[in-house]
């Protein structure tokens, strides 16, 4: 699925983007638990957090993930927006809770990351 | 034969730029070649080390040196130490407090996710004087 898709999917809002909506994602991970992110996510994917500071970017950044989806409709702070755009990884929003969010795109084909060789 | 070494004060007091010396040398990884899942195990695991040193060690420095066949990492802070290191290791294991944990961290899981990503892994704690962490990724490991 398409980066693009899961926006549409998601009635998600664009916040910022790196020109990558073209990028194949084939794998997930939820939490907003940094560690656990760190720990169990492989592959390129996105990643949907409820937490909001500046190390949700750069555990994205330190796992190649190309887009961050912050769930539940919070404002996302301006320096989460600065630091995503020089890193190179979209940020998303959607007003969707994070099970209904991880609900949607799983049963649209999308699996969590540890899950996908 | 050494190819670079690499030095970055990791400021103790700031948790947004905690990361920054890791991205810095993502990034000249990927500048010199490495592949992609030798420069992410890398980053991961110096990411973490560089959020320890910030949460427990009140800052620290990092010395990295790049070889053409692997990564040398040590991490150095002058904090209060770590007082049982074998229980440290142990995954959910966390002595950080809460408002760390609200930041996405704490979760003991740190040094099991260095120990996970790197070839080799030395904790070297003194209760009182600091801790260094030496790591050790080869290209293509694990």
């Amino acid at each position: 699925m398409k980066l693009q898709e899961i926006v549409d999917v998601l009635k998600a809002e664009v916040v910022s983007s790196a020109d990558n909506m073209d990028a194949e994602i084939q794998t997930a991970c939820g939490s907003d638990m940094m560690s656990d992110v760190l720990a169990f996510a492989k592959t390129q994917s996105v990643f949907l957090t409820g937490l909001m500071n500046p190390q949700v970017v750069r555990t994205a950044e330190m796992m190649d993930m190309c887009a961050i989806i912050f769930v539940r409709g919070k404002p996302v702070d301006d320096m989460v927006v600065a630091l995503a755009e020089q890193k190179g990884i979209s940020i998303l929003k959607t007003g969707f809770t994070m099970f209904t969010a991880c609900g949607m795109l799983y049963e649209r084909g999308i699996r969590g990351a540890c899950e996908r060789k | 034969m050494k190819a670079l070494t690499l030095e970055y004060h990791v400021p103790g007091d700031d948790f947004t730029r905690a990361g920054e010396a890791s991205s810095k040398v993502k990034n000249m990884l990927k500048r010199m070649g490495f592949d992609s899942d030798t420069i992410r195990r890398v980053a991961i695991a110096m990411y973490e080390g560089e959020i320890n040193m910030v949460i427990h060690g009140g800052g620290g420095n990092a010395f990295v040196n790049i070889y053409a066949d692997r990564v040398e990492i040590s991490l150095v802070d002058h904090g209060p130490g770590i007082a049982d290191v074998d229980k440290a290791m142990q995954e959910g294991y966390s002595t950080a407090p809460d408002n760390v944990r609200a930041l996405g961290f704490g979760a003991g899981m740190g040094l099991p996710n260095m120990k996970k990503y790197t070839d080799a892994l030395q904790v070297e704690s003194v209760v009182g004087e600091g801790t260094t962490l030496k790591m050790t990724i080869f290209a293509g490991g694990k």
